[in-house]
């Protein structure tokens, strides 16, 4: 972990390997890591509130307090230490709808630097969504609401032109 | 003395002896810690104790987490919050969590106003759903004979699975898949027609929730009630007058016989007969055989099958026909009294009466849910026409009376109709185990030594014990019986008979726990054992106060006898009152 990671993604990857693994014995660990993991999911693409924020707070903590064996005791605690150590990302992700560390897929926008686009076209014949326009030498541009972030076009740029943010 | 443990809880004193859970030990200072998954029905073996839900989760000193009372045992000095903004919040964000996989449509849901989630969402002051999310969606859904099954109301406690393996042996339900997308239900997610499940219907008297329930037949009953054309009569079995009276606020033991019968009066019932009328039939009948077969033992044949054992529970039936298809010859022929009454309602009453048989309907009210499958099978259906057409049991008939407008609890008393209301105590304590083994020990008795009883109870093969056996001195010759209640006893005795080391003459089994009063289909007991030992005792009182005990000296069944019937297993009744068992074994 460093700090290229998102820590929402993180605490996501965690419980999705805690709820693929659940007995579902216990109330707590079957259906409160299943909502946890859902809200989780909510703030990494972009739809997430701050209600969520204390929801996952409160669920993690009855979680961890409330489990019947160590797996669900154990859950919560990446939820719990990203929540107390990185708050202010996972305030950017509900608030700014952005992810600092660029991991959350559907928080990424991808544009074309007007001034270094040569209006070569390369990206738009490689993007499967048809979401680039633009006449042959003239600067290109991404259709934000079409594009669904697969980065094809990033590799294929040879100028350079299009990042992401 | 044992040493007893100290503790508090929410800072009051408590002893308890040591072992005692949490939950007992706040109990027995009136602390009621709310609970969802555990249940015990103690002396009987009625207990389900995963520690699952969660609900009952209490903040103990010293300890990191947060404890489950029903699971844990109090120590010396413990000190212990059941109410704590910790223990609040976890229980209501649990019960939140259930909600939020959960249909939530109580309005409409046949557990509304005695549903133990229902009741904690109430007592937790939950307002709203603060949880949405994924629904579990391959959870079945299915309507049997006797059972409704709809798994979206389940929540996973596991009643169910622990009463039908561990007290009845049946082994039907158990976890399928894991995780959230857990559900119960039979192995491979089969349906239950496609299983051993005998109907008994435990695993709906356990399930808190709406996920079990019975297959309701009120609807159909008003109909026929409300039909111009159709002559619609009941036979309330001898445990509903035990129970009944609890839906409406009464106390558990209440006798409420008379009331039963202006209610159904009341509901538009033709005729108002009584399945105690029945029951003295069965002892009759059943009492003759085990007689018989007695006298042929006697007599050193040695191809005569002993014990014989009682039939009278259709659960218990489809049981052995399942799991003992090689015993068959061992149970009594003797049809349940229900279906005896059917049989004998649809030939006898209605030749004597010049009724069309077919006009009639013979309706049921039982304890039991596997008496609505009882009526379905074929053999109960001679020419397509059941004997007895439907049952419905106790809970269905209290919501039958509320629905049409009769203040129960106000009613006066009637008397059942003749000729076939007329019942002696034994057919009363037929609701009980036990109850059947001592009915017909009062007529063989009498029948066999020619003698009058002195004493007419034969308390030794009463009580809740699981196997319970005696023996009886028959004019010098000691006869063995045994009572034997859920079929997990059962499988006991029937896998020892198997073995040939059965030596009992007379077996009584009743599926249920308590017997009948315990039934699937009386009020819901949520785990109060009081209750079913409070329907025991009125049982018991109401023989007590009977004129006639003994099932032989019913007049009306005497005057049956004379008329219609001849003697017992004479033509006639082994015709009407007598039936067969078949292999079903499940492959
Ligand atoms: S905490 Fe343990 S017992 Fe409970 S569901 Fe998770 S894995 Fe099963
Ligand atoms: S990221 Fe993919 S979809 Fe979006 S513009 Fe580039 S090539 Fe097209
Ligand atoms: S099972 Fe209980 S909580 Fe659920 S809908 Fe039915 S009454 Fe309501
Ligand atoms: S009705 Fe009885 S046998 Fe059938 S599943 Fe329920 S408990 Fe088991
Ligand atoms: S069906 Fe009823 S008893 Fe069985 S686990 Fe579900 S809620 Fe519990
Ligand atoms: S014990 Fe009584 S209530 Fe239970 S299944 Fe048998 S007949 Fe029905
Ligand atoms: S009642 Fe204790 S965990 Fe369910």
């Amino acid at each position: 972990m460093d700090e290229d990671d998102c820590m929402v993604s993180v605490a996501k990857f965690y419980l999705e390997f805690t709820v693929g693994e659940s007995c579902g014995k216990c109330t707590p660990c079957r259906i409160g890591n299943k909502r946890m993991l859902e809200i989780l999911t909510r703030i990494t693409e972009g739809k997430g509130e701050m209600a969520d924020l204390d929801q996952l707070q409160n669920l993690a903590t009855v979680i961890k307090d409330s489990a019947l064996c160590g797996l669900g005791q154990t859950s919560p605690n990446p939820v719990l230490s990203t929540l107390s150590n990185f708050r202010d990302e996972y305030v950017e992700h509900v608030r700014a709808h952005k992810c600092r560390a660029k991991k959350c897929k559907a928080l990424l926008t991808y544009t074309i630097d007007p001034l270094r686009c040569k209006g070569c076209s390369a990206c738009a014949k490689s993007c499967p969504a048809q979401a680039i326009m633009g006449e042959t030498r003239k600067p290109h541009v991404i259709n934000p609401y079409v594009c669904i972030r697969c980065g094809m076009c990033i590799s294929r740029c040879h100028f350079g032109a299009i990042s992401v943010i | 003395m044992e040493k007893k443990i100290k503790l508090t809880i929410d800072n009051r004193p408590v002893r308890v002896a040591p072992g005692t859970t949490i939950l007992d030990a706040a109990e027995s200072v009136g602390i009621a810690i709310p609970t969802l998954c555990h249940i015990d029905l103690k002396g009987t073996c009625v207990k389900n104790n995963p520690a699952s839900c969660r609900i009952c989760v209490v903040e103990v000193e010293g300890r990191r987490n947060l404890a489950p009372s029903c699971a844990t045992v109090c120590t010396e000095g413990m000190v212990v919050y059941t109410n704590s903004a910790r223990v609040i919040r976890a229980r209501k964000t649990i019960a939140e969590l259930m909600l939020s996989d959960h249909p939530n449509d109580c309005l409409t849901c046949p557990k509304c106003s005695d549903c133990e989630l229902q009741r904690l969402v109430m007592r937790f002051n939950i307002r709203e759903m603060p949880f949405t999310g994924g629904e579990q969606s391959a959870r079945k859904k299915e309507i049997t004979a006797a059972i409704t099954r709809n798994m979206d109301k389940c929540i996973l406690c596991r009643r169910c699975e622990s009463v039908c393996n561990n007290v009845q042996s049946v082994g039907v339900l158990g976890a399928v898949r894991r995780g959230f997308d857990t559900t119960i239900a039979p192995t491979f997610d089969r349906m239950f027609k496609d299983t051993d499940c005998t109907y008994c219907g435990q695993c709906v008297a356990v399930c808190p929730t709406g996920a079990l329930t019975e297959r309701d037949n009120t609807d159909r009953l008003m109909e026929d009630l409300c039909d111009p054309n159709k002559i619609v009569i009941a036979q309330p079995a001898p445990a509903v007058r035990v129970a009944l009276g609890e839906e409406f606020g009464m106390k558990p033991g209440s006798i409420v016989t008379g009331k039963l019968v202006t209610a159904l009066r009341y509901l538009g019932f033709t005729k108002v007969f009584d399945t105690d009328f029945a029951a003295d039939l069965t002892i009759m009948e059943e009492g003759a055989e085990i007689l018989k077969r007695l006298k042929a033992f006697l007599a050193g044949d040695k191809s005569v099958k002993l014990p014989i054992m009682t039939s009278c529970c259709p659960a218990w039936v489809n049981f052995f026909e399942h799991n003992y298809p090689d015993l068959l010859d061992y149970p009594s022929s003797a049809k349940s009294p229900a279906q005896m009454f059917g049989a004998i309602a649809k030939t006898w009453w209605c030749e004597r009466r010049n009724i069309n048989p077919k006009k009639v309907v013979v309706v049921s009210i039982m304890p039991c849910l596997a008496k609505k499958y009882e009526c379905e099978r074929e053999e109960f259906c001679p020419d397509g026409q059941p004997d007895v057409d439907y049952s419905i049991s106790t809970r269905e008939l209290a919501r039958l009376i509320k629905r049409a407008n009769i203040r129960f609890t106000d009613l006066p008393d009637s008397d059942f109709d003749t000729p076939m209301g007329e019942s002696s105590g034994a057919g009363a304590i037929f609701g009980a185990t036990g109850g059947v083994m001592e009915a017909a020990l009062r007529t063989v008795y009498e029948v066999h030594t020619g003698k009058e009883l002195q004493k007419i109870e034969f308390t030794e093969v009463r009580g809740l014990e699981g196997i319970r056996e005696a023996t009886i001195d028959l004019n010098g010759f000691p006869l063995k019986v045994c009572v034997a209640h859920t079929l997990s006893n059962a499988r006991i005795l029937m896998d020892r008979l198997r073995k040939g080391e059965l030596d009992y003459h007379v077996v009584e089994v009743m599926a249920c726990p308590g017997g009948c009063i315990g039934g699937a289909g009386q009020p819901y007991h949520h785990g109060h054992v009081e209750i079913l030992q409070a329907r025991a005792a009125a049982i018991y009182r109401e023989d007590e106060g009977k004129a006639i005990r003994l099932s032989h000296k019913n007049p009306d069944i005497i005057k049956l006898y004379e008329d219609f019937l001849g003697e017992p297993l004479g033509e006639r009744s082994e015709q009407l009152l007598h039936t067969h068992y078949f292999n079903k074994q499940i492959q």
